[in-house]
């Protein structure tokens, strides 16, 4: 318990990367998002949590620049989500489980264009490519097309070439889903070593084991956030032995 | 007891890549058996197998006494099949796929209410909306139900939990444990470690090989090192810390913490002074009782074939 306060102390003087005011959203005269407040700091592993249809894809779609908030002011690296959706866009990396990399390009060839896409020079994308191939120990995969990959090496690949240009925040929805045990921890691992050099990690998850990896969380119901702090607070607080009791206790949907 | 599922030396082949190697298990009749692993390791051409979608390769499968290729016309009407992918009609309503499937079976919504009524009572306030239109949970209940309509005595469902939330996954497990008072059996897939201990039996499943059966207390029980939990605020720092410790067998993150084994199960105090060192001040060791997930991980980072465990029966 003192280690996680001394945590949150220091978080306290970290940098915001990330700063959510009274943020609505609205589809007609659908609430999807209500009144959102939250930040989040340089290096952390901020994790957004909440049941299918809370808001969380809505969210994410605006601290990402791809959707414009009804009201309120979102902050995302120095950029705001209304006025510089672009600049936002050009400061993260983004990934998703369901589609990440083009299945029908090798590997080396995603990650050019990539680093295309994200106005990279050639000679540095042939370096970070090397590197990155070295890292991931992948280069007998290099020439080989996605779609012969399995799912695991593919999502980790997925990470790399998410931060390939060092994006000050990188936003992962639902990163893990379906992936084996021991890939899935070396995918935190990465998490860990890209947080660790300064990079914010935003993470969405269905598996609330997961969650507990994560530096904070949030959890998200009926379009409002029900709770946010560390796990080990959260679990305090709710006399519970596991984020995922507190999750069911906290987030249980309405149909 | 009766066997609803007797698997014997299946090998299925797709082009080059051999889908599943020699698998065999039985499934006891109104059991929950779960077979878990990731994605890739041969759960769905399995579950096909079962349900009677695909030929079985080499071996047989018998299902309720009757052989899954020959008997197959039988089999279908006693077998409900819920498919990784949402496979009902998303242009007809909640009520419309539901009746579709009842008369596709020749039986009639009313005639098996009681056994849907406490899933599809959760959707029935909906029963007009298309199904494509539905949460991913209403779904996953529309798809049970529809399922279920037949009144069929195996119940075979791929993954039905996967991209579901902690809650709706939690209830739909509730669900699964009602259906066995109506003595159906049910053969469940799952990538999520933590349903496993709600199955009576488990099949753990790698690379289209059976690493282990048995009931999940016993699979927990088989992890064969001294466990210990290993906790600091700076996570990355203390794995790389943990893995230089000459003396430290594994070291791999759990949650807030990270779990490590020794060399010969003895605990060193020389960590304390070699974690100081790399900077981590005060780290909290514990020793940990090993969940299934650990036995899994132990059991995948073998090489597959080296360990086959399959004994144990139904607890209850």
């Amino acid at each position: 318990m003192i280690a996680s306060a001394k945590k949150v102390e220091k978080t306290m003087d970290r940098k915001k990367v990330i700063s959510v005011k009274n943020l609505v959203k609205k589809f007609g005269s659908f609430i999807a998002n209500d009144n959102l407040n939250f930040e989040v700091y340089e290096g952390e592993i901020f994790g957004f949590l909440g049941a299918n249809g809370a808001g969380k894809t809505t969210a994410l779609r605006i601290l990402s620049g791809l959707s414009s908030p009804t009201s309120g002011e979102v902050m995302v690296a120095g950029y705001n989500a209304r006025r510089d959706p672009e600049k936002i866009k050009k400061s993260i990396g983004y990934m998703c489980q369901k589609f990440s990399l083009y299945e029908d390009l090798t590997s080396k060839e995603n990650i050019m264009l990539y680093g295309g896409i994200y106005g990279m020079t050639k000679s540095l994308i042939k370096k970070r490519t090397q590197d990155l191939l070295n890292r991931l120990d992948f280069n007998e995969y290099g020439d080989r097309l996605i779609s012969d990959l399995p799912l695991g090496l593919r999502q980790k690949l997925a990470f790399s070439v998410a931060v390939l240009h060092e994006p000050k925040i990188v936003f992962l929805d639902e990163p893990t889903g379906g992936v084996d045990p021991i890939t899935r921890r070396q995918f935190w691992e990465m998490i860990y070593e890209t947080a660790n050099r300064g990079i914010t990690v935003f993470v969405t998850t269905h598996y609330m084991d997961e969650a507990e990896y994560c530096d904070r969380i949030s959890i998200m119901s009926e379009g409002r956030i029900v709770a946010l702090d560390t796990p080990a607070e959260l679990k305090k607080q709710y006399a519970a032995n596991s984020v995922e009791e507190v999750f069911v206790k906290i987030a249980r949907p309405k149909e | 007891m009766e066997k609803t599922i007797e698997a014997s030396g299946i090998c299925k082949k797709f082009g080059d890549i051999q889908a599943l190697k020699d698998i065999t298990f039985d499934v006891n009749e109104g059991e929950i058996f779960g077979f878990i692993g990731p994605d890739g390791s041969g759960k769905t051409t399995l579950f096909r197998i079962i349900a009677t979608l695909l030929h079985p390769g080499e071996g047989t499968m018998k299902v309720l006494g009757l052989d899954s290729v020959k008997d197959i016309k039988e089999l279908r009407k006693n077998i409900g099949y819920m498919p990784g992918r949402f496979s009902l009609y998303q242009d007809l309503s909640v009520e419309e796929n539901l009746n579709f499937y009842a008369t596709v079976f020749g039986t009639s919504v009313s005639k098996n209410y009681d056994l849907i009524a406490d899933i599809y009572s959760h959707i029935e306030p909906f029963r007009k909306r298309l199904a494509g239109k539905l949460s991913g949970g209403m779904k996953q209940k529309l798809a049970l139900s529809c399922a279920l309509i037949h009144k069929p005595r195996l119940l075979v469902l791929d993954e039905p939990t996967t991209g579901v939330d902690a809650v709706s996954r939690s209830e739909f497990w509730d669900m699964l444990k009602k259906l066995k008072q109506h003595n159906i059996t049910i053969a469940v897939s799952t990538p999520y470690m933590d349903e496993a201990m709600r199955c009576n039996r488990v099949a753990l499943i790698q690379g289209g090989n059976l690493l282990s059966i048995d009931n999940p207390e016993n699979i927990r029980k088989g992890f064969s090192r001294k466990l210990f939990s290993v906790r600091a605020p700076e996570k990355y720092k203390l794995i790389i810390a943990l893995r230089s410790f000459p003396e430290i067998l594994t070291a791999y993150p759990f949650g807030d913490s990270v779990h490590v084994t020794f060399r010969n199960d003895h605990f060193n105090d020389a960590i304390y002074d070699h974690l100081k060192k790399s900077g981590i001040g005060n780290p909290e060791i514990t020793e940990a009782n090993a969940g299934i997930e650990d036995r899994f991980l132990e059991l995948m980072s073998k090489p597959a074939g080296t360990e086959a465990e399959v004994h144990g029966q139904q607890t209850e």
